[in-house]
Formats: C-alpha cells, sequence, structure tokens
C-alpha cells in the first residue's frame, strides 16, 4: 500500500497564471526574491489578485538555499498580515521557503526543523498554497519536499511533509523565458536527477514510474534546445513541464544518493544544487550500476538509445549524461567549480556525515557505508568513474 | 530455533543481532537516545507488550519487556498493531514507509529521527534478522 499525492490543480501552458483571478478569498501573501520582483511577474500576480478582489503583501527577501532566519522572518509577516493564500513565485527557494511559512504560520509551535512528513501538522485552517515556478526546476511546486540551509551549521535541512503539496501550481512558461543560460542548465539537470532517482527508487511505484519516464525523456529532448535557444517557448514549456512531472515523480517515490551527495556538498561549498547533481549524477548511476541496472536500463530504452546487453545499455547512459552536462556547459568535476582539494578535503568527514545523515539514501537501491561515501565525495572531485 | 513474538528471548535475539547489525552500527554512530517499542492489541493479540531498547553510539546496550507502555520514558517511541509488526518482520512493510502509511506512529524528536533516518530504519529492519515465531 502507498499513496500518490498532487496539487489538487495544474494550470500548464502560456498565460496560464491569468489563473489567479480566478480564485476566491481574502488576502494573498506571495513570497518571492528580488530578482524576480525586478522582472515584472510579481506585479502581473498581483494585479490578477486584485481582479479577484483580493488583497496582497508581498515578501521579497527570499534568498537563493533559503535560511532558517529568511523562513522566520516571512512567518512573523505571514502571521502579522492573516493571509488566506500563501503563494510562492520563483525558483525553488522561493517556493520552498512558501511551504515552510506557510507550516509556520499555521504553526507557531513548532520549530524550523521538527517539519517532518512523519508527523501530523493540520495545515489548510488558515490558508492554502499556491506555487508558480519560474525556473524549470525543482519540482518543488508538485511535491512535498521543503529544503531550507542552516547557515550557522551550513547544513541543509532536508524537509517536508505531504500535506504542503500545494493546493494549486501554475505552469507558466513565459515566466521561465528570462532564465540566463546557466540557470536553464543547472535547474534542468536537478529535473533530469529527480526522474532518474525517482525511478529506480526502492519506493517505485507505476505512476511514479509513468512521470519519471516521461520526464526524463522530456529533458532529453528539451534541455539542449532550450539551453541554445532560450527563446523557444514551446521548448521550455516542454522543460517546464518536465520538471513538475519529475517533482511528482520524486515526491511520490524518492530521491536518493544524488541528493545525499548533493545536498551535503551545496550545504557547505554553497555550489547552486542543479549543478552539484550535474556533477553527481552519472558517478551514483556508476555506483549503483549492480542494483539498479535493469531500471537503468529501462531509461536508456526510454530515451532512444540501443545497446546489445543491459550493462552496454547503462554505460551508454551514463556516457549521455555526461555528454549532456557537457553539451550544457555544466562541469563535470567539483574541482572544475574552483574548490580547492586543500578545503574540500578539510570537510571531507563533514560532507560523508552530512551525507549519511540524509533522509534520502533510506530508499537508494545501495546502500552506502561511510567508506562508500568517502570515496564518492572523492571521485565525485576529481570527476573520476566509479568502479566500487 | 525459532523465538516466539513478542517475548523476552526474542528482544533478547533482536538485542544480539542488532549488535552484529554494521550498517546500523555506522549509520548510528553518535546516537543517543532510547526506544520504547510498543506492540498495541488487535484480532491475533490480547495485550498490548512494551519492550524498551537502550541505544548509544550505534550499540544496543540493553533491551528488555517492561510491564507497559509508561514503565519507562523514553526518548522515541514506534507504536503499531500486532498485525503489522508481523508484516514488518516479515520484511512486507518498511519501517520508515510504514509511518508515512499510518501503519506505525512514531513519536519524539523529529529533528533528530530525520537525521538520523538510515539508522531507524535499520534499527527496525533488525527484527526481520530475528529468527520469528508469531504467537
Amino acid at each position: 500500500m502507498w499513496e500518490f499525492t498532487s496539487p489538487r490543480t495544474i494550470m500548464f501552458g502560456r498565460g496560464a497564471l491569468e489563473y489567479l483571478k480566478e480564485i476566491e478569498g481574502e488576502r494573498a501573501f506571495i513570497v518571492t526574491d528580488k530578482v524576480i520582483r525586478g522582472l515584472g511577474f510579481v506585479d502581473k500576480a498581483v494585479d490578477y489578485l486584485k481582479e479577484a478582489s483580493i488583497k496582497v503583501k508581498v515578501f521579497d527577501e527570499v534568498e537563493p538555499e533559503p535560511s532558517i532566519e529568511t523562513v522566520k522572518k516571512g512567518t512573523e509577516i505571514a502571521i502579522d498580515y492573516q493571509p488566506d493564500w500563501i503563494i510562492g513565485i520563483g525558483g525553488g527557494s522561493s517556493i520552498d521557503a512558501a511551504k515552510a511559512i506557510w507550516i509556520l504560520y499555521e504553526r507557531p509551535d513548532i520549530k524550523v526543523e521538527e517539519i517532518s512528513p512523519l508527523a501530523k501538522l493540520g495545515l489548510r485552517k488558515k490558508a492554502r498554497l499556491i506555487c508558480i515556478p519560474t525556473t524549470s526546476g525543482s519540482g518543488s511546486d508538485a511535491s512535498w519536499a521543503i529544503v531550507v540551509t542552516d547557515t550557522k551549521e551550513r547544513r541543509k535541512m532536508e524537509l517536508g511533509s505531504k500535506e504542503v503539496v500545494p493546493d494549486v501550481s501554475i505552469l507558466d512558461s513565459e515566466l521561465t523565458l528570462t532564465m540566463s543560460h546557466e540557470l536553464i542548465a543547472d535547474t534542468g539537470f536537478d529535473a533530469l536527477s529527480h526522474g532518474v532517482e525517482a525511478y529506480v527508487s526502492q519506493w517505485r511505484n507505476d505512476f511514479s514510474d509513468a512521470l519519471a519516464i516521461r520526464a526524463i525523456q522530456l529533458v532529453f529532448m528539451y534541455l539542449p534546445r532550450a539551453y541554445r535557444n532560450p527563446d523557444d517557448e514551446v521548448v521550455r514549456e516542454k522543460m517546464q513541464n518536465a520538471a513538475t512531472m519529475a517533482g511528482l515523480a520524486f515526491s511520490n517515490s524518492h530521491l536518493g544518493l544524488v541528493h545525499a551527495v548533493a545536498h551535503a556538498m551545496g550545504g557547505l561549498f554553497k555550489i547552486p544544487h542543479g549543478r552539484a547533481t550535474a556533477i553527481v549524477l552519472p558517478c551514483v548511476m556508476e555506483y549503483n550500476l549492480r542494483e539498479a541496472m535493469e531500471r537503468y536500463s529501462e531509461i536508456s530504452k526510454a530515451i532512444g538509445i540501443k545497446a546489445s546487453t543491459q550493462k552496454e545499455a547503462v554505460e551508454e547512459l551514463v556516457e549521455a549524461i555526461r555528454r549532456l552536462a557537457v553539451e550544457i556547459g555544466e562541469p563535470t568535476s567539483v574541482g572544475a567549480v574552483g574548490i580547492s582539494w586543500v578545503e574540500y578535503e578539510k570537510n571531507l568527514g563533514k560532507l560523508v556525515e552530512r551525507a549519511m545523515e540524509s533522509t534520502t539514501i533510506v530508499a537508494d537501491p545501495r546502500s552506502p557505508s561511510t567508506g562508500d561515501f568517502r570515496r564518492l565525495f572523492v571521485c565525485v572531485f576529481r570527476g573520476k568513474r566509479v568502479n566500487f | 530455533m525459532r523465538y516466539k513474538f513478542p517475548s523476552e528471548e526474542w528482544v533478547r535475539v533482536f538485542k544480539d543481532e542488532l549488535n552484529k547489525n554494521e550498517i546500523y552500527a555506522e549509520a548510528a554512530e553518535r546516537w543517543e537516545g532510547d526506544f520504547l517499542f510498543i506492540i498495541t492489541p488487535d484480532e491475533e493479540l490480547e495485550k498490548e507488550m512494551v519492550f524498551y531498547v537502550d541505544l548509544w553510539h550505534g550499540k544496543c546496550r540493553d533491551a528488555y519487556i517492561v510491564p507497559d507502555r509508561d514503565a519507562k520514558k523514553t526518548g522515541f517511541i514506534y507504536e503499531g498493531p500486532y498485525s503489522n509488526w508481523k508484516k514488518l518482520i516479515n520484511g512486507e512493510i518498511d519501517p520508515i514507509k510504514g509511518i508515512l502509511m499510518r501503519k506505525f506512529k512514531l513519536k519524539g524528536s523529529m529533528s533528530t529521527i530525520m537525521r538520523y533516518t538510515k539508522a531507524a530504519s535499520e534499527l527496525v529492519k533488525t527484527a526481520s534478522k530475528v529468527p520469528t515465531e508469531f504467537i
């Protein structure tokens, strides 16, 4: 027995933002960042909400990889304002911050670090949640995951609850057109890693499989094109859909070692999450090769790779992912992003410790020891193939 | 030889198995905290059974049946009906998925458990390693 949880409504396609004109309520609290606000999307959303006779307050102080402090600040303002809609507009950071703020607004009795899928929160007594992604993407607009950074400990906290899967997800491709090439590449790879990890997770099921495999296909078809032609709206819409589908997939299956490693690196070295997944994904696939060979070979077949054995199919898939990374300007090692070996080695123990504490490792096809993690982190630094 | 679940003997063997579990030892290297495992009655079990497990830095220092759930105050409680414990021991339920699917309840500091998900999962999975005869 398992369950499938999804937003009640997903509005998708160019102009989907207009859906805001139709919602009912009194006060909306928009959580976003200054860049997104500066691009005019928030003003557009505000105008639509006003047409629906809804008052609006905007909190635009979310930073990339949002901190506990930012969440607490947003919560204070929300408690004062008493909205009946919380609206996250932006990348994964703004959306995760919106989710966390919503929880603490409805449950000021709990601490950020206590937000867990293992405990009942009892949300939706004061407000409901709309998520509007502007990247393609974290899939946070469709998932139960929340990542908030403890800046004092330099740790990414993997929080979440099924209850924070948004009521509405609005995928308006027009909002993604301003992404830089770098952001297209980083967030696109995040989506790919979500699809791959969801497909091989021990918690996978028919529903998550369908979404994962289609998301992976869309990424391979459209990410290179999105990177080369950012103005191609059709392509951008496909990537946005892929990101949300991949988010639904992992949210109803689970993530794995890619995210355990990427989160550890992101917390300690501030490597943008998607970029970290681009480096780590092929290495983890090589690590999981024996345990997940059949599943990886199914992915390989789904994206059109022809091979005579499962092993060959998986090896070709890993190479295809490495080639994709290079094609869209992603680094293939941690060393290539400007982190010194001296600094990295000094933090190796902490990296391993953080990875071992990740909630994502319980459902990975292979159960890593601390020794395995150590070797994995070294391979990831050097961009070396994994053969243990 | 099989051990009746739940029984004092079963709990003793569970402790031994846990102390042999290297995956658990590594994942729980920094863990400090005790558990109550509560088996609640259903059609197959008349009376609630409770056992206490003292965990410290990857090892189980002690484990034994206690008279009732109020006998010991612990940091964590993992609780579920007997029929679900049977399924868990038979490997039909994953310990963490079991909580997410509300087949088991987990009480205690969520922020701690979320950092030790692998250890918690291995702790409960060790129950499957005890050769078991159900009462």
